[in-house]
């Protein structure tokens, strides 16, 4: 558990790294470092696009699952870690 | 009925008034009425007269005698009329007399109904049906009752047939032409609309919760790691997560250990570059420096770290790190240990398990798979820990009785075998370096034993039992794992110590030593002499072959530098010789070539290691066909090479 503490932090001190949100099952956020109303919308928004992705991923093929999705947009990465129970989401903007 | 037969007869007998023929009628209705009446009189009248007899007479009853009461009258029933007169008389104008009519009607009219029902075949209800123009078997149809019961079924199948004909054929409803009245409005319906609307569930808090230790970062007033997350399956992706972040960056080096190229070697005549990539370094091993390197074969991402110091009076603990290129940021795992560690090495098959020898002298073996921060297997004083540095540890074949096993090398003169038999670290010692000559068990020996100090060992690729111990006085011993008491051959190498002993990886009888009198030589294990000598002005620490040729070699000085050689271009001085390091007084204390990609890693004496990507011209392949040439290639140029020197052989110190 304490391991899991460090690498968030350290992932938190990396260059860039606007903010680390875990959102769990229910879509509410239990642990961030950004502003509560960031928070909730991205949580928000970020469980309907995990959604759609693993049920795409779903339907081509059954068997598959969704493990990792990263949006790279103009102004930063989102990297997000879907999971049954909780969701991890990392912002980085790398060029900082 | 039997009581109205038994009432009439008892009737009878009580003496009641009897009536005549014609009046029996109404008597019987009369007897029938009080019958009822009696009867009326519940259920307990019935039994009153099943077992009473009490009589009632009337107060007007006729007297009469008891042979007058059982005569028998005979009563008659008629179909006559009571009411109709018997006797009409009528004038006869004809006979001019009065006539009394013989038949008198005797019908009794009780009730006259007209219907309004019209046979169907009368003119009239063809009038009527003309009219409305109704087709057949409709109500209009009379049906008289006395017809029989089927066709008023029938009548009654037909209607419905004829109700749905009719409402296919959607013919008027019959209706009565006098009452009925249809009347009828539609109210305006509103049309209904559905309007719902779902609301946003308010976010919960979660307060049944396991509170984790905060820091100032992580804003989580509202917010508790709930004590049924899984930690363990958030380990694991959030290692990955660290790893993209970390991917993120350092883009840019990514991307250049992948693809880049240095176009400008074209032009640099046979001169090579090295690009630097990651650097690696650990917060809590900052005062250590990098005293061994190792790349791990399986994954070849991750490479083995071993941390200490190689200075005598600044000894203290020790570390062994793992990095991988995944990650430059941080350690994969990270092992404190109590003394420095001198030597590393990581099994071949078994990638998680590494030996590492201590300048204190114990060798010990981490298992990566396991949990915890302790070595599996550690030796001691009493399981035959060396009383000296160990130099170097090298993973062997396992035995017989397949027992993972290693040799370590140490300052005391000693190279033991360790083999891991279950729980415990079994030692032997293969053998005891001397100055002047192997020493036996025994003490035969007359001369003074002095012990020599093995500063390095290599064993051979293909040959299991040969390997090669560097010293401390600086010569190089070829030893047989088998011969305990002899070298097999002895070689003055160096005026100092030698620091490292290789065997090449493709040619089998080439080997290359480096020590701190500033020197590289290359050998030929069956010739007594170097077959090269190259001087690269610096202690030189390390030196490695590569993997990929047979005449490419690197190794890094104190100054600083790395150098790179590859004898098919240049047999006299380095194709590349890079400064790797930023500040001036970094000592280059270690040299590792990756097994897969074009690159290198150095390690220094401030506890960094720096990844450097090899140019192309650093990686060219002997010019010989494909395939099986390969080896063959190198050996026919050294064997070439071999040739040339020899004549040069007088002045030993070639040139830079």
């Amino acid at each position: 558990m304490a391991e899991v503490e460090e690498t968030l932090k350290r992932i938190q001190g990396q260059k860039g790294v606007q903010g680390i949100i875990i959102v769990n099952s229910e879509g509410i956020p239990i642990k961030t470092t950004l502003d509560y109303p960031s928070t909730v919308q991205y949580a928000g928004l970020i469980q309907q696009l995990v959604m759609m992705a693993r049920s795409t991923v779903r339907e081509i093929d059954p068997q598959n699952d969704l493990t990792f999705l990263r949006v790279r947009s103009k102004k930063n990465e989102i990297m997000i870690a879907p999971d049954k129970d909780y969701f991890l989401i990392v912002i980085q903007n790398p060029s900082d | 009925m039997p009581p109205p037969n038994n009432n009439v007869a008892a009737i009878g007998r009580k003496g009641s008034v009897v009536q005549k023929a014609p009046g029996a009628k109404p008597t019987k209705a009369a007897n029938k009425k009080k019958d009822e009446e009696e009867g009326v009189d519940g259920g307990d009248g019935w039994d009153d007269w099943t077992h009473g007899k009490a009589l009632i007479k009337p107060q007007d009853q006729l007297e009469l005698t008891e042979t007058e009461l059982k005569e028998e009258i005979t009563r008659i029933l008629t179909a006559n009329n009571p009411h109709a007169p018997q006797n009409i008389v009528r004038y006869s104008f004809k006979e001019r007399s009065f006539k009394s009519t013989s038949v008198v009607d005797q019908m009794a009219v009780h009730f006259v109904l007209e219907g309004s029902l019209l046979h169907q075949d009368s003119d009239e209800a063809r009038r009527l049906r003309a009219k409305e123009g109704l087709s057949e078997g409709t109500k209009t149809h009379s049906e008289p009752d006395e017809e029989k019961p089927e066709t008023p079924e029938a009548g009654e199948e037909d209607r419905p047939d004829s109700a749905a004909s009719k409402t296919d054929k959607k013919e008027p409803k019959i209706t009565n032409q006098f009452n009925f009245s249809e009347r009828a409005s539609q109210t305006l319906n509103n049309p209904l609309r559905e309007r719902s609307c779902q609301t946003e569930p308010p976010p919960r808090n979660v307060f049944s919760a396991t509170a984790s230790q905060e820091n100032s970062d992580m804003k989580c007033s509202y917010c508790l790691i709930p004590s049924s997350l899984k930690m363990g399956k958030l380990s694991k992706k959030s290692t990955i997560l660290e790893r993209m972040v970390n991917q993120n960056t350092f883009d840019d080096v990514a991307q250049d250990f992948k693809y880049f190229e240095d176009g400008s070697d074209e032009f640099r005549d046979k001169e090579g570059t090295l690009l630097p990539l990651w650097k690696f370094h650990y917060d809590k091993a900052k005062r250590l420096s990098v005293t061994a390197l190792c790349w791990n074969k399986k994954y070849q991402d991750l490479f083995a770290v071993g941390m200490g110091s190689y200075d005598f009076s600044k000894q203290g603990r020790g570390m062994l790190v793992f990095y991988s290129l995944k990650k430059s940021a941080f350690p994969e795992y990270t092992y404190p240990t109590p003394s420095g560690v001198l030597c590393l090495d990581i099994h071949e098959q078994h990638s998680y398990l590494v030996a590492v020898g201590f300048y204190d002298g114990c060798v010990a073996v981490y298992n990566l798979q396991e949990e915890g921060l302790e070595p599996v297997y550690k030796s001691t004083a009493k399981t035959g820990k060396h009383t000296d540095p160990v130099w170097q540890v090298c993973w062997q074949n396992d035995d017989l009785d397949s027992n993972h096993n290693f040799y370590s090398v140490s300052s005391d003169g000693r190279v033991v075998s360790w083999t891991l038999v279950k729980n415990e670290l079994v030692f032997t010692d293969i053998i005891r370096l001397s100055v002047n000559g192997a020493v036996s068990e025994g003490p035969e020996d007359a001369q003074q034993p002095s012990i020599a100090s093995g500063t390095s060992f290599d064993f051979h690729k293909q040959i299991d039992y040969l390997f090669l111990v560097g010293t401390e006085e600086g010569k190089i011993h070829k030893c047989s794992k088998t011969y305990s008491s002899q070298f097999l051959e002895t070689y003055v190498a160096h005026s100092m110590a030698v620091d490292a002993v290789k065997w090449n990886h493709f040619h089998p009888k080439v080997f290359i030593s480096c020590s701190s009198d500033w020197t590289v030589k290359i050998w030929d294990h069956t010739i007594n002499t170097p077959m090269f000598t190259f001087d690269l002005n610096a202690a030189v620490g390390d030196v490695a072959w590569s993997p990929y040729s047979s005449t490419v070699f690197a190794a890094v000085t104190t100054d600083g530098t790395v150098h790179v050689f590859d004898l098919d271009i240049n047999k006299y001085e380095a194709i590349c010789q890079q400064l790797a390091v930023g500040k001036k007084k970094t000592k280059l204390t270690h040299i590792e070539f990756n097994p897969i990609h074009p690159i290198i890693i150095v390690g220094d004496d401030r506890g960094y290691v720096t990844s450097l990507k090899l140019s192309p011209n650093l990686r060219k392949k002997p010019k010989a066909k494909k395939g099986q040439e390969l080896p063959k290639g190198p050996e026919v140029e050294v064997a070439k090479m071999e040739k040339l020197l020899s004549l040069l052989r007088e002045p030993e110190q070639s040139t830079v």
